[in-house]
């Protein structure tokens, strides 16, 4: 008990040193449960974070619309695979994880559970979605586990161009017919309090917040990234001409930040636990995606094994 | 559905992103044999010309170092400081060396 009471002195030490910490360093098991289940969950809303997106892939409207969606989409993809390999640095298995999130064990992103109704959801996800998602993962950069920042890094190149492709759509639209407009403030409406929502509950409704800043996976509380969002994402409203669904936003020139309305937890928390408008929709796409890929995982082990014999026998 | 799914085996891919410097290591992925990690590879790590050649091997062929153990393996380094520069006395004028 009290040499384990002397490694986990040790290891907060090496973490408030600023050392990162690799897959074969000791770890408290508490450390190790918590990134399998942040870094999972993470990778699961690459994964599932595909499908509202990919919903309008043979619809864009024009060739230079569907590849940049495309491009964009086959990013998330890789973003997912970054991630379930730095999961599986801490001893869990891609089957696993893949199993937990269809049995509903693991989470993924709350906002993924919303429609993409109009062409101009597909502007408003980039924009304000990954918009959201970079200011969560710029910080992650510098969490202390080694491959998870590592991912991080390489997700964060790649996510710039995803937000400017979103912005680009918008501005399109809101400089386009007066339909084309309403089309864009109508997406903002539906998606700018779940964008909000997916910095997480209010710091004071956030146990883990305190341990995991403790040990560096986070470096900022929910509320502050979100704020921070807000702060960056009004004035990107106000030059596309669109309003804040929101009758509580405004400057508050003594804190030098936006004041915002009170978000609606309830909706949040159904949304969480499965009574979102697409959570059992995306869950079966994922699943039918597992089962009709079943027979061609099983094809490829037997034929890797079929060519691995003929050239043993060769040899 | 089985009960028992053989997942693909883990390998590690090494990308040198230009000629004249080093493979460096750039991630994993799962496929069922080299030759899938290698397209794989491909299209996961290498989307924006990051590189000009990769390298795949299958993780278990890797022997690491143990870290708990990092003390005696390279602690012993540390107090041979002849090994560098430094510790040759030379008088300062003396240039070029
Ligand atoms: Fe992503
Ligand atoms: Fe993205």
């Amino acid at each position: 008990m009290s040499k384990e009471v002397n490694l986990e002195e040790q290891f907060q030490a090496r973490i408030d040193a600023g050392e990162r910490i690799e897959p074969k360093d000791w770890m408290p098991e508490r450390y190790r449960k918590t990134h399998i289940r942040q870094i999972s969950q993470h990778a699961h809303s690459e994964v599932v974070g595909m499908l509202p997106e990919g919903n309008w892939i043979t619809r864009a409207p024009s060739l230079r619309r569907k590849v940049g969606l495309l491009a964009k989409v086959q990013d998330e993809a890789g973003h997912g695979l970054y991630l379930y390999s730095a999961a599986e640095t801490l001893g869990i298995s891609r089957d696993q994880m893949e199993e937990q999130l269809l049995s509903g064990k693991a989470k993924y992103s709350s906002i993924f559970n919303y429609p993409t109704l109009s062409w101009a959801d597909i502007g408003a996800i980039g924009w304000l979605v990954d918009g959201a998602a970079i200011i969560n993962q710029v910080m992650l950069t510098r969490t202390s586990y080694g491959p998870y920042a590592r991912a991080m890094v390489r997700i964060c190149k790649e996510e710039s161009f995803h937000q400017r492709q979103g912005y680009e759509i918008m501005l399109g639209l809101c400089q386009g017919s007066r339909e084309q407009k309403e089309m864009a403030q109508d997406a903002l409406n539906r998606f700018w309090w779940p964008s909000l929502m997916m910095f997480g509950p209010r710091d004071h409704e956030s146990p883990n917040t305190e341990q995991s800043v403790r040990w560096k996976i986070k470096r900022k509380t929910n509320d502050e990234l979100r704020q921070q969002f807000v702060d960056i994402t009004v004035p990107q409203a106000d030059y596309l001409g669109l309003k804040m669904p929101d009758p509580d936003l405004k400057w508050n020139e003594e804190r030098g930040h936006y004041d915002f309305g009170e978000i609606n937890w309830d909706e949040f928390w159904q949304v969480v636990k499965g009574n979102g408008p697409c959570n059992k929709e995306r869950i079966a796409a994922r699943q039918a995606a597992r089962d009709n890929g079943e027979w061609v995982r099983e094809a490829a082990i037997a034929h890797a094994k079929k060519k691995r014999q003929s050239l043993d026998k060769s040899a | 559905m089985k009960e028992i799914n053989e997942e693909w085996p883990i390998f590690e891919v090494f990308i040198r992103s230009k000629n004249g410097l080093e493979h460096r290591h750039a991630g994993s992925l799962h496929a069922a044999d080299s030759t899938m990690a290698m397209e794989n590879a491909r299209d996961v790590y290498t989307r924006r010309q990051e590189g000009v050649s990769i390298w795949v091997v299958e993780s278990k062929h890797i022997t690491a170092s143990n870290p708990t153990e990092a003390g005696e393996m390279f602690e012993p380094a540390k107090d041979k400081v002849y090994r560098h520069p430094t510790f040759y006395e030379l008088p300062i004028e003396l240039k070029h060396i």
